[in-house]
């Protein structure tokens, strides 16, 4: 297992945080003086066994299905958790001399975030790394951050029931986590895969919240008419199918992935998106599920 | 397969059978001595069982859900269009194997005969293979680590009994873990053509597609090229096309400029492409004259041009 020390500060530049991929400007977006502060938060919890105490609730965010928009919705969820004024955390890494610190998406310091994809020195550099390998990173991301005091912790994974799923599960569960979301897109060939991911839910022991139906629609820009463009009803069907509350539909919003892409001020543009009112309603539902005080 | 502990440090590193980790793990003796950085014989015996097999075209993508099995389906569709040309379809997906589904095969079952495992022929020209055939229910999951998937790719490369076949399609997970370093490791010695990409026209795609462009040059496998899946929509009712998954960095056609790598096409969202990977039919067949058929065809036939160029197992030809 290598030690924190291996891993670089890598040097970033403000892109996206959908995927964690290009690391954030920690400095610009945060300033000096809080870099000191987690600092000295990460030397005390040091000492103590469990870094994720301070965390109230922790969500995975699965699907048995690659490309179903895991990473986004665990993005979009985290930015309606914040409007509803929640202080939230998704999983990506960032390092100082002393251990691991979360990067922070916004001023207020409601978003931050940890990914291996802040330890990379190129965005271009492929991980090709066996499962004990990835096992043992999985491990350092829950034990060796400084996490600090969070309403909601959101890890989003990569498709399958494979090491990383294992690993996440075996690592968080002496921290219950809330549950599982599980995301699929409507058409038969995305809940073929997904309905695996709930028998995988089941065995390990993991609860799920509910399924979201993602890419459910496309409204034409031009005219207004709504395409399936995946098919339909699978998301909703699967929930049935598996006695697992059905959370709701998201549409597809090119301009939502757009402004992500190209760095925009997401977080303004968000409520006018097309997701929002979905992506609002599902978040208001985990809320019900597990309130917790004003942060 | 045996699990291994989960810090193992990797059968072939220098701490094999002498960390801490291993104390315990059955194999400790074996890796101690230095013979599980031996070669594997499986790689041998695979050599010879590839022998039959014309032409390996790898289909992956870093990013999931870019269209990587439904592409190999079609790709094999379209090859076997030819009934003199003998395709097989293989699906390394083990956790999430899409290809049963998508070629209409559900519920098939695998069987054994005395020269190895039959796949499941959806022609006579076309056969098929996947973990999705070996497993009872809709619902089972495969819950299993690193080791034991590489067991299972293993497995299928050296007991599944192709026969003479022109193309072996292999459909992969999306990623470069272990699936990936399997399949390149065992066909190491049976010369793989090449690998093609899919990905799709945004930046998010292109990220983990660059990365898995890295490891192909890592493992120096041969690019065929990218194909950019999703690239555009049509609207049935107003007909203007709407970028679904913007280029905001130039899609793949920039990517493909700068890292000097051909671009193979650009097969545009059609609503009834899924609609027929659901239903299990050929997409080529189902809409004849849609402009991502035309699109599918013209990247098969890059493929098969490519595949020609290199020198088929056994002849003499030079390549030009």
């Amino acid at each position: 297992m290598e030690a924190a020390g291996d891993f670089r500060s890598g040097t970033m530049s403000t892109k996206l945080l959908q995927r964690c991929i290009h690391p954030l400007d920690y400095k610009r977006n945060t300033g000096e003086k809080n870099l000191k502060k987690f600092v000295m938060i990460r030397a005390d919890l040091l000492q103590e066994p469990g870094n994720l105490a301070g965390v109230r609730h922790i969500i995975l965010v699965l699907s048995g299905k690659g490309g179903v928009g895991k990473s986004t919705i665990s993005t979009e969820l985290a930015l309606a958790l914040r409007h509803a004024g929640k202080k939230v955390q998704g999983k990506a890494v960032h390092q100082c001399d002393s251990g691991w610190v979360p990067v922070f998406v916004d001023q207020e310091q409601s978003i931050s975030l940890m990914s291996v994809g802040f330890l990379l020195e190129k965005p271009d550099e492929a991980v090709v790394w066996r499962g004990p390998k990835k096992n043992a990173l999985i491990k350092q991301f829950v034990s060796d951050v400084a996490w600090g005091q969070l309403d909601y912790l959101v890890v989003d994974t990569p498709p399958g029931t494979s090491d990383e799923h294992m690993a996440v599960v075996d690592t968080l569960r002496p921290y219950s986590p809330l549950g599982a979301l599980v995301v699929t897109t409507p058409q038969a060939v995305s809940v073929g895969d997904v309905r695996r991911e709930l028998t995988f839910c089941k065995k390990v022991g993991l609860r799920v919240i509910g399924v979201v139906e993602n890419m459910s629609g496309f409204v034409c820009p031009h005219c207004a008419e709504c395409t399936n463009v995946f098919s339909r009803g699978g998301g909703e069907e699967l929930a049935r199918h598996a006695g697992v509350p059905f959370l709701g539909s998201v549409p597809l919003d090119p301009e939502l992935t757009r402004s992500l892409e190209e760095g925009r001020d997401f977080i303004q543009g968000f409520p006018e998106s097309p997701a929002f009112p979905a992506l609002s309603c599902i978040a208001q539902k985990i809320l019900n599920e597990a309130p917790v005080g004003l942060s | 397969m045996e699990e291994v502990p989960h810090d193992c440090p990797g059968v072939g590193s220098a701490q094999a059978g002498r960390g801490a980790s291993c104390q315990g793990c059955p194999n400790q003796g074996l890796c101690a001595s230095g013979a599980g950085a031996a070669p594997d014989p499986a790689i041998e015996e695979i050599k010879e069982k590839m022998k039959t097999v014309k032409h390996k075209i790898l289909v992956l993508s870093g990013k999931g859900g870019v269209g990587k099995s439904t592409f190999s389906a079609h790709l094999a569709h379209g090859l076997a269009e030819d009934e003199n040309t003998q395709v097989a379809l293989l699906d390394i997906d083990i956790c999430g194997p899409s290809i049963p589904k998508i070629m209409g095969l559900e519920g098939e079952q695998v069987h054994q005969s005395g020269s190895g495992w039959s796949p499941v022929f959806l022609e006579d020209n076309l056969g098929v293979m996947s973990v999705g055939f070996l497993l009872s229910s809709p619902d089972d999951a495969v819950i299993w680590r690193g080791p034991k998937k590489n067991g299972m790719i293993k497995q299928f490369l050296r007991d599944v009994d192709w026969g003479e076949v022109d193309y072996l399609i292999v459909d992969t997970p999306p990623g470069t873990s272990d699936e990936h370093l399997s399949a390149v490791q065992y066909l190491a010695a049976a010369h793989i053509d090449g690998a093609v990409i899919i990905t799709t026209p945004q930046e998010v795609s292109l990220q983990d597609v660059r990365k898995e462009i890295s490891f192909c040059h890592k493992v120096k496998l041969p690019i065929i090229g990218v194909v950019e899946n999703m690239s555009g929509f049509i609207c049935p009712k107003c007909q203007k096309e709407t970028q679904i998954f913007p280029p905001t960095t130039g899609g793949a056609e920039v990517m493909c400029h700068d890292l000097k790598i051909p671009l193979l096409g650009k097969v545009p969202l059609d609503p009834r492409i899924g609609k027929s990977c659901d239903k299990g039919q050929s997409f080529l067949v189902e809409a004849p004259d849609s402009p991502a058929t035309l699109a599918y065809r013209s990247i098969i036939q890059r493929i098969q041009e490519f595949c020609s160029l290199r020198q088929p197992k056994g002849e003499n030809l030079v390549g030009s």
